[in-house]
């Protein structure tokens, strides 16, 4: 089960002389929900992207699902799953047609499409809609079908960026039931959010602070190192060290 | 009544706007008044209706039923005496990104004829903290010093009401905390505030706050009172496997219901008379949990919220 689906090693990223991400060191497990925090600026982004092989890092080495970042890129992109608040899926076409869209993109055959989309459709109670623009489902169904469109051909990691952002609380932790569904079923979930509360639900979590990782560890752990009654207040006291986030 | 209206900023009576050819109801007949000076919070998540809501007070947007006044003026009829008396900074970043920072509060300043320099005061405490970056064109700010840009602008023509929406929706924790310091002092100059989030935890810092979702108001009052209105006794649980222990909550009979709420699942009973602690805690050691630990906790405002939208479903 211990088979580290990250494994990075002074993973850093520099613009001009400017470290967005400074000698990123650990470890994301299999199965792993891994919670990635940190204050707007902090650098979370900038190593999102590396880990996603979307950005070559300056230095470090880094693997990610057993591919290395610097020459392995396109075979990352086809085993990771990547869902933001953002961008998630095409409003303009429908459910079914969203679903097939991206099991297409990921190389899935006709029949795994077939059998996945009816899966899916079923497991969300979405057969009334099925044939409906996406445009006019609810935020909170929009943001569990675009996790599970996501997650569609069965990615060993799941990059999830602000998942939650805006949805009501009953969503929201509706949303949650799904990621400890998919983590239970082996895959592993890279979580960034900015309700603290979420943070909890989180197997370890990792807190930046101006480029760097300051904290690591079981969110239990993390308060009782800082002696902390919440993450709120961990993320605070560390949040609060930060010399650089009013200058992005 | 009628002292309570003379003394009211914001008058909102069965305001409706529908959209797509009738078809969605963004705003389903609200009613609300916020008072002058009053910290007022719009409390729900994405498509509850709040930004209909402040473009409808704003002027912005035209309602299809209902009435409401801003300052005792008409929103409808009186739109440019509205104008000139309210700050407004809407949930997208909408200033001119090739304008500089000083330029930006120039400009606005100008529009509504007045100049940065009569109403420094007010702007001051927040303009100070970008002002280093005057020079630097707004659309190379970080989403923080944007922010606080939007509030300066909103700010210059000193208005009787300003409407913020959704000021810290995507902003971290302590940025977040930051904002909410600058609208506490602002309030003391005797502005009157609405603002809108989808933070529930951002609503213990509102004089009163609407809880909204789908377009209806669950409740109106101060955060304390809502608190105190809660319907049966809340209890918090936790063990060793929080997933296990709350798919194991939700299929034990007693349960009304069981979310999420960070380290530990708030539940609630299906009757309030009856202790069950006892009958819980051994149901779970059967269940093969350990470290299982029950308390009575009293009711978040987040609490409150799923409680209220659970119950409006149900009606519906």
């Amino acid at each position: 089960m211990n088979v580290p689906v990250i494994k990075s090693e002074k993973l850093t990223k520099r613009f001009g002389d400017f470290i967005a991400a400074n000698e990123l060191t650990f470890e994301v497990q299999t199965g792993e929900i891994f919670g990635f925090l940190g204050a707007n600026g902090a650098g979370k982004t900038t190593a999102m992207r590396m880990l996603c092989g979307l950005s070559i890092p300056s230095s470090g080495k880094a693997t990610v699902a057993g591919f290395d970042i610097y020459q392995e890129t396109e075979k990352i992109k086809k085993n990771i799953g990547y869902m933001s608040q953002k961008f998630s899926l095409y409003e303009d076409l429908t459910v079914m047609e969203n679903i097939r869209f991206y099991a297409g993109i990921y190389g899935l055959t006709d029949a795994e499409i077939k059998e996945k989309s009816e899966q899916l459709v079923d497991r969300l109670g979405l057969h009334d809609s099925a044939k409906k623009l996406v445009r006019s489902l609810p935020l909170g169904w929009k943001q569990k079908l675009s996790f599970l469109v996501a997650i569609i051909h069965q990615p060993k990691i799941v990059f999830l960026d602000e998942p939650t952002s805006g949805v009501d609380p009953v969503a929201r932790r509706q949303f949650w039931d799904l990621i400890y569904r998919a983590t239970d079923q082996g895959i592993t979930a890279f979580v960034t959010t900015h309700y603290m509360d979420e943070s909890e639900y989180c197997n370890r979590v990792s807190i930046m602070v101006d480029g760097n990782i300051r904290a690591l560890d079981s969110p239990a752990n993390l308060k009782k190192h800082f002696s902390a009654s919440s993450m709120d207040e961990v993320f605070h006291g560390l949040a609060r060290e930060a010399k650089r986030t009013a200058e992005i | 009544m009628q002292n309570s209206e003379l003394k009211a900023s914001v008058v909102l009576s069965g305001i409706t706007k529908r959209y797509d050819k009738e078809k969605i109801v963004a705003v389903d007949n609200v009613s609300l008044s916020v008072s002058k000076g009053e910290l007022f919070g719009l409390i729900g998540p994405d498509g509850a209706g709040k930004t209909s809501i402040f473009r409808i007070l704003t002027t912005l947007l035209l309602p299809d039923g209902g009435t409401a006044t801003v300052e005792g003026y008409d929103v409808v009829k009186d739109y440019k005496i509205i104008r000139g008396k309210v700050g407004y900074m809407p949930g997208r970043f909408s200033l001119y990104q090739d304008l500089t920072v000083e330029e930006n509060l120039n400009f606005f300043a100008t529009v509504f004829g007045t100049t940065i320099d009569e109403n420094y005061d007010l702007i001051k405490d927040i303009y100070v903290q970008i002002e280093q970056f005057k020079n630097r064109r707004a659309g190379k700010l970080s989403g923080g010093m944007k922010q606080k840009l939007a509030l300066c602008c909103a700010l210059i023509h000193k208005p009787s009401a300003l409407f913020l929406d959704e000021p810290t929706t995507g902003v971290d924790a302590v940025s977040r905390k930051e904002f909410w310091e600058m609208l506490k002092r602002l309030k003391q100059q005797g502005i009157t505030i609405m603002v809108s989030t989808p933070y529930m935890d951002e609503a213990t810092l509102c004089d009163r706050i609407a809880l909204i979702q789908s377009g209806k108001i669950l409740t109106v009052d101060t955060p304390p009172a809502i608190v105190k209105s809660f319907h049966g006794k809340l209890f918090a649980v936790k063990s060793e496997a929080m997933y296990k222990l709350m798919n194991d909550l939700r299929a034990y009979q007693y349960i009304r219901s069981c979310f999420a709420f960070g380290d530990y699942h708030h539940l609630l009973f299906k009757d309030d008379i009856a202790d069950y602690t006892w009958d819980v805690l051994n149901y779970l050691k059967g269940k093969g949990h350990n470290e299982v630990e029950i308390k009575s906790v009293s009711p978040s405002i987040e609490d409150c919220f799923i409680s209220m939208a659970e119950a409006e479903k149900i009606e519906v």
